[in-house]
């Protein structure tokens, strides 16, 4: 029993320890590769299939989401007289954690598990042995241009799901439950300011790092086979998941706290 | 990377040699103390039952296997231990035809050709087509440059990975089953050439197999691996004539009273 305990930390630590040598090197990579137009060539079609195509993904989940929101919140706000004001909790809500985090575990899963597959296959099928031998690094090669595609797209697609979202909740307010247009927007102009959007896509940007790191580094480790290659996917959703939602809690300390240092406690009631 | 001028006993230093090289897997012991040394333009074949090692020892030439203790050196520098960045150079001076392939399958077959090329230099457009299809046209397979790996036999994919592995025209060809999976007249073929390759080119080649049509062909030299060390390493004549029982089994294709108890003990 603490033998197996003690067996499963040192493996975790293990596991971190390659995890962090893994990033450096990833990190280490960058600043020559956007100096090499080679490069730049390797980076279209990761933008293609992570971007592009999570765009629909995206727009369903922003959509729902706003609708969803909204119609919880409207009976108990109308009960309370404060419909006119839907608009902030929706939105609020939308910008600061329910875009970023869910847009994050939308990318998780749609291109994560692609991501983790692709590499876990390449290296059981010698794929990335065949990189080295013939002189090209494969973390320079495959990692970084999908690592960056996921840092630069992560926030895009974010707002794509603030976008439908606030859209989605404008239209449980207005057309569905009558709630006048004029004062949702206006109160929701007053309430949101640049910070709390932007807040919310300095968190995508660190989630879309992690999910791309995370993401390869599972498929460069997997184990021999097509069970090693579908176990990889697996573990690199749940553990991109447990990590978007850890990170998410301590950047929203974090940014609180540099908040009210700059500008002192905002009551929004 | 392989000056020459440092190297004063040049004509006798080998090209490739291990020394005391041991490599384990958990509690599975590899390579046991294996020592080989290569000089420039043998062509060496390793033989051995599946399972043995054969396909690990080669990959510690190339660096993409780190020894647990022992040495590798390539023209008398010492190679194991040494970073990736420094080993990626060194290695545009190796070919080597994996076992399984290893074609990258997101390019077409032409494109997995034309790849090392186009990371080791800045040749045209033009240039990288003709070289293409020239390596191509030595394993016979001209024509299939916008075929996907996927679109291949299992035959043709081991082809155009050769033709890959030659591709930057290297010093060094590390051969991996580069027969198996083939018709007997295709073997042929590439028995024949490894060994054009070895005769106009010079180059030393290491070869892995379990094809004995191959080791009598191009072999200067063959050695057996079998736990974890070479029980036998002498020219085809004298395998061919050793009473080695263990020697004598492999070429004859006899299994051993061992290896049928292991069946019936299955059955
Ligand atoms: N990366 C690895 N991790 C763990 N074990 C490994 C690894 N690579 C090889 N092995 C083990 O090392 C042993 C030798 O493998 P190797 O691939 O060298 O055999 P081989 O002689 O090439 O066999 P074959 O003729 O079937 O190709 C096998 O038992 C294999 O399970
Ligand atoms: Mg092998």
């Amino acid at each position: 029993m603490l033998a197996t305990i003690g067996a499963t930390t040192i493996n975790t630590l293990d596991a971190l320890g390659a995890f962090s040598r893994f990033s450096w090197k990833t990190v280490a990579h960058m600043p020559a590769a956007s100096m090499r137009r080679k490069d730049w060539k390797l980076l279209m079609p990761q933008f293609y299939l992570i971007g592009v195509r999570s765009v629909p993904v995206m727009v369903i989940t922003g959509v729902f989401v706003g609708l969803v929101l909204a119609a919880q919140a409207v009976d108990q706000l109308r009960a309370a007289g404060l419909e006119s004001r839907m608009g902030v909790l929706v939105n609020l809500s939308l910008v600061k954690e329910l875009g970023p985090v869910l847009a994050g575990v939308m990318l998780a899963g749609r291109v994560g598990g692609a991501l983790t597959a692709e590499l876990g296959t390449m290296r059981v099928t010698e794929q990335l042995d065949a990189l080295r031998v013939m002189g090209t690094d494969p973390v320079r090669y495959l990692v970084v241009p999908r690592v960056v595609a996921c840092i630069v797209l992560a926030p895009l697609l974010t707002m794509y799901c603030n976008l439908m979202g606030s859209i989605g909740g404008w239209f449980v307010a207005v057309i569905v439950n009558h709630i006048p247009s004029e004062p949702y927007t206006y109160y929701t102009a007053e309430a949101i300011e640049k910070w709390d959007v932007y807040s919310g896509l300095a968190k995508s940007v660190v989630f879309g790092g992690l999910i791309g790191l995370i993401s390869c580094f599972k498929g460069f480790t997997c184990r021999a086979g097509a069970e090693g290659v579908g176990r990889a996917c697996t573990s690199a959703f749940v553990t991109s998941f447990i990590v978007i939602l850890i990170t998410d809690y301590f950047m929203l300390r974090l940014m609180q706290d540099m908040y009210n240092t700059i500008w002192g406690f905002k009551p929004l009631l | 990377m392989a000056d020459k001028q440092n190297n004063p006993s040049d004509g006798n230093t080998p090209i490739i040699q291990l020394i005391d090289v041991h490599k384990r897997f958990g509690t599975h012991v590899v390579l046991d103390g294996v020592n080989l040394s290569i000089p420039e333009g043998q062509t060496l074949v390793i033989i051995g039952a599946s399972g043995v090692g054969k396909s690990v020892l080669i990959k510690h030439i190339v660096g993409l296997l780190q020894p647990d203790s022992g040495q590798v050196y390539y023209r008398g520098q010492r190679v194991d231990g040494l970073s990736e960045k420094k080993f990626s150079k060194l290695r545009r001076n190796f070919g080597y035809l994996f076992q399984l392939s290893a074609l990258f399958d997101s390019m077409t077959a032409g494109q997995n050709v034309a790849f090392p090329v186009e990371q080791a230099s800045k040749k045209s457009r033009a240039e990288i087509d003709r070289l293409v299809a020239t390596k191509l046209r030595l394993v016979g397979l001209d024509g299939v440059q916008h075929k996907m790996p996927t679109e291949l036999s299992g035959g043709q994919k081991k082809r155009v990975a050769l033709a890959r592995a030659i591709a930057l025209d290297p010093e060094v060809i590390l051969y991996d089953e580069p027969t198996t999976g083939l018709d007997p007249v295709r073997a042929d073929v590439i028995n024949e050439l490894i060994l054009r390759l070895k005769n106009n080119l010079r180059v030393t080649s290491i070869v892995v197999t379990h094809d004995l049509s191959t080791v009598f062909k191009v072999a200067d030299r063959v050695a057996m691996l079998m736990g974890g060390n070479f029980i036998f390493d002498g020219t085809p004549t004298e395998l061919r004539e050793s009473t080695e029982p263990r020697v004598q089994r492999f070429i004859s294709g006899r299994a051993s009273e061992e290896d049928l108890l292991e069946l019936d003990g299955a059955a």
